[in-house]
């Protein structure tokens, strides 16, 4: 109650800055968002889908609070909400779940919103990478805000990562919106590489079209505490999604991922798998919800969460669910719970790699499967050195990183 | 030189190995044929350092070192080898990959450093047409999905490269079809160098007619009960065991 109070409080003290730095789509939707929170608070265990945060605990912590607009330089396809085209402008906060008082609060403190905006047809050619840096030399909070729209038959790939570049406490509370028209084609990576001071928010809501398409993909290479919510809606007849996910964790970091693949028209596709490799003290949850609406016939989905734990003390909690209300259906959901397989590690150390390396490629091994799914091939032979360089505990800081774009929160 | 002494080890309290003694000299190539269970597999096990088995008496060395005294990593960079009854599948590791760093790690263990990447995989072409094995094979994870007879090809393939001091060659004939077997035995010939030695567990005589044993002793119930000439391959495929047994219980 403590911390929902501040946030409260601190909003109405920050409620002209916000309102004189930020466009009128942004400011229109304060109030509302603002009622939300307050009702409903920071949601507790009891909350279905904030069984396995500590919302309340994560947000505690004093934290200054950044409100500062977005940087100069945009990527291409890249504009500030208040410069976008009037037609995308509309779709602010069309598509999250305005009921979701996590989403609530990111309405209420966003300052500006980044746009993709890929017009009709057009395929772009380079990926679009927007770089996040989380940097400065006090404990922070951000509130980022995404709003990409797919116009009918175009297709993209865009990177989204988030780093950190200074050893403060932050904490992220990220809203990605994303609107895909009919027949576009999108790959999404979002790909969190923090440290374990951070803290991260993500939600991700998707919103597809006829006959589109979407790879999603989520990261979390390195961490502290990580909650990703991402609901897909395919409302479009035809549609396809697929999800990966890779969650590599140790120490006492933690990994939340909590999706929605909404099955509302017919003919529509779904895969996903999310894989986890958990060592030390680590603790993973996925919760995957397959939903298959009335009259979503001929729905093919495929839903599996395959866990790796390297010790006795990492735990996952996996909860892999369908509800089916159509009849003409092929779905199947599972998770699985595995530790090292020691034959395999044996065998390898008969052949003079040592325990450690042979440890190594194992986990390397059971991630894999995940990233040789990732369509782009530039990035996919950059993840294998990434995670490689994870496992090995030797993850650069920024320099060097292809991955990373031009900051667009500046300190 | 490999020297066992009054070897014996338990698995999960069982004891297998029940006083084995065995000295393997440089150079030398040796059978060991016995019954199914007899232990043969576990006494190669054992020589490798598998962690699953129990050393409750006696010793092994190495070229006059403690064997028992080191890690299976270590073991293996001292030149021991084991093509495995069952080779392992590992999904997910490239046989590039894990060829890479097991060389690697040898040559770390000798000082040297990793060969250049053309270097190495000129080596893999080289090693891997010396058995005639599928450069599909190669490019595939690790013995997945490869037939019976594809992973032993695969392992003498391993050998090959990492060129070993002492093979250990566990029932490397069984899922080789005939044409095979003369490929991999021709291979393995011409892979051996003359102080390379080699220890062939194996249940039929065929594989020991292309690798010419100078030694072939009998293991029965987790001991080396009969150690002759080659000669004594032939007659136990043609009598058996049973010959051998009722000589010991006289
Ligand atoms: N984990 C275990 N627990 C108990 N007994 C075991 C275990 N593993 C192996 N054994 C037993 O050890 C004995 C020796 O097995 P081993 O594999 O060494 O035989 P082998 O001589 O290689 O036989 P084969 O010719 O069939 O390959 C067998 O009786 C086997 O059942
Ligand atoms: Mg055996």
């Amino acid at each position: 109650m403590e911390a929902t109070k501040q946030y409260i409080d601190f909003f109405g003290e920050v409620r002209d800055v916000l309102a004189a730095r930020s466009c009128s789509e942004m400011n229109a939707r304060r109030e509302d968002a603002l009622k939300v929170f307050a009702e409903q608070g920071f949601p507790s265990r009891k909350v279905e889908r904030y069984r396995y945060a500590n919302v309340e605990a994560d947000f505690s912590p004093n934290y200054g609070i950044q409100l500062s607009p977005l940087g100069q330089k945009l990527p291409p396809y890249c504009f500030r909400l208040s410069e976008a085209d009037p037609r995308v402008r509309v779709l602010y906060n069309n598509v999250a779940d305005e009921a979701d008082s996590i989403v609530a609060l990111n309405t209420m403190l966003a300052v500006d919103t980044l746009v993709v905006h890929v017009p009709r047809g057009t395929k772009v050619e380079h990926p679009i990478q927007v770089g996040n840096v989380l940097a400065g030399s006090q404990d922070t909070m951000v509130s980022r805000r995404l709003l990409i729209v797919m116009e009918e038959l175009s297709e993209a790939d865009i990177i989204i990562t988030d780093r950190a570049a200074s050893q403060n406490r932050f904490l992220t509370n990220q809203v990605v919106e994303v609107v895909m028209g009919d027949g576009s084609h999108l790959n999404l990576y979002d790909i969190e590489e923090t440290h374990l001071l951070c803290t991260r928010y993500g939600s991700t809501f998707v919103r597809q079209g006829r006959n589109s398409s979407l790879h999603h993909t989520a990261l979390t290479l390195f961490n502290g505490h990580t909650r990703n919510r991402l609901d897909v809606l395919l409302q479009g007849e035809g549609s396809e999604v697929t999800l990966g996910g890779c969650v590599i964790a140790d120490k006492m970091q933690h990994v939340d991922n909590n999706t929605l693949i909404d099955h509302q028209a017919p003919g529509c596709t779904s895969s996903e798998l999310y894989k986890y490799v958990l060592d030390d003290n680590a603790v993973g949850a996925f919760a995957g919800r397959v939903l298959v609406r009335e009259g979503a016939q001929k729905t093919s989905s495929q839903e599996t969460n395959a866990n790796l734990l390297a010790t006795r003390t990492a735990r996952i909690y996996t909860q892999p669910m369908l509800e089916i209300y159509a009849d003409d259906v092929r779905c199947s959901h599972g998770s699985t719970v595995g530790q090292m397989d020691e034959a395999a590690l044996f065998y390898m150390r008969q052949r003079g790699i040592s325990e450690a390396e042979a440890r190594l490629l194992l986990k390397a091994a059971f991630i894999t499967e995940v990233i040789e799914t990732i369509p782009l091939h530039s990035l996919r032979d950059r993840l294998h050195v990434l995670v490689d360089k994870r496992l090995r505990g030797e993850l650069s800081k920024c320099e060097g990183c292809k991955l990373c774009g031009p900051p667009l929160t500046p300190p | 030189m490999l020297k066992i002494e009054n070897l014996h080890a338990s698995i999960n309290g069982k004891e297998i190995l029940k006083g084995v003694n065995l000295t393997v000299r440089d150079g030398e190539v040796h059978a060991i044929m016995g019954l199914n269970g007899a232990g043969k597999s576990t006494l190669s096990n054992v020589i490798v350092g598998h962690p699953s088995y129990e050393v409750t008496e006696g010793s092994i060395t190495w070229d006059g070192k403690d064997l028992l005294a080191l890690k299976p990593e270590e073991r293996a960079h001292e030149g021991i080898f084991l093509s495995f009854q069952q080779p392992v599948e590992i999904p997910g590791v490239s046989m590039v990959n894990f060829m890479r760093a097991a060389l690697g790690a040898k040559r770390k263990y000798q000082g040297l450093e990793p060969l250049p990447a053309p270097d190495f995989l000129k080596l893999m072409r080289e090693k891997r047409a010396v058995v005639e094995l599928d450069s599909k094979l190669t490019s595939r994870s690790v013995n997945e999905g490869f037939s019976g007879g594809e992973k032993k090809r695969g392992e003498i393939f391993q050998m090959a490269m990492l060129e070993p001091k002492l093979a250990i060659l566990d029932e490397t004939d069984s899922g080789l079809d005939v044409d095979a077997l003369r490929t991999v035995a021709e291979g393995f010939n011409k892979l051996r160098r003359p102080e390379t030695s080699a220890i062939v567990i194996t249940h039929y005589q065929r594989l020991l007619d292309y690798l010419k044993p100078d030694v072939v002793h009998v293991l029965i119930d987790g001991r080396i009960v009969k150690t002759a000439g080659p000669e004594l391959a032939a007659e136990i495929e043609s009598h058996g065991f049973d010959w051998i047994i009722k000589g010991l219980s006289l």
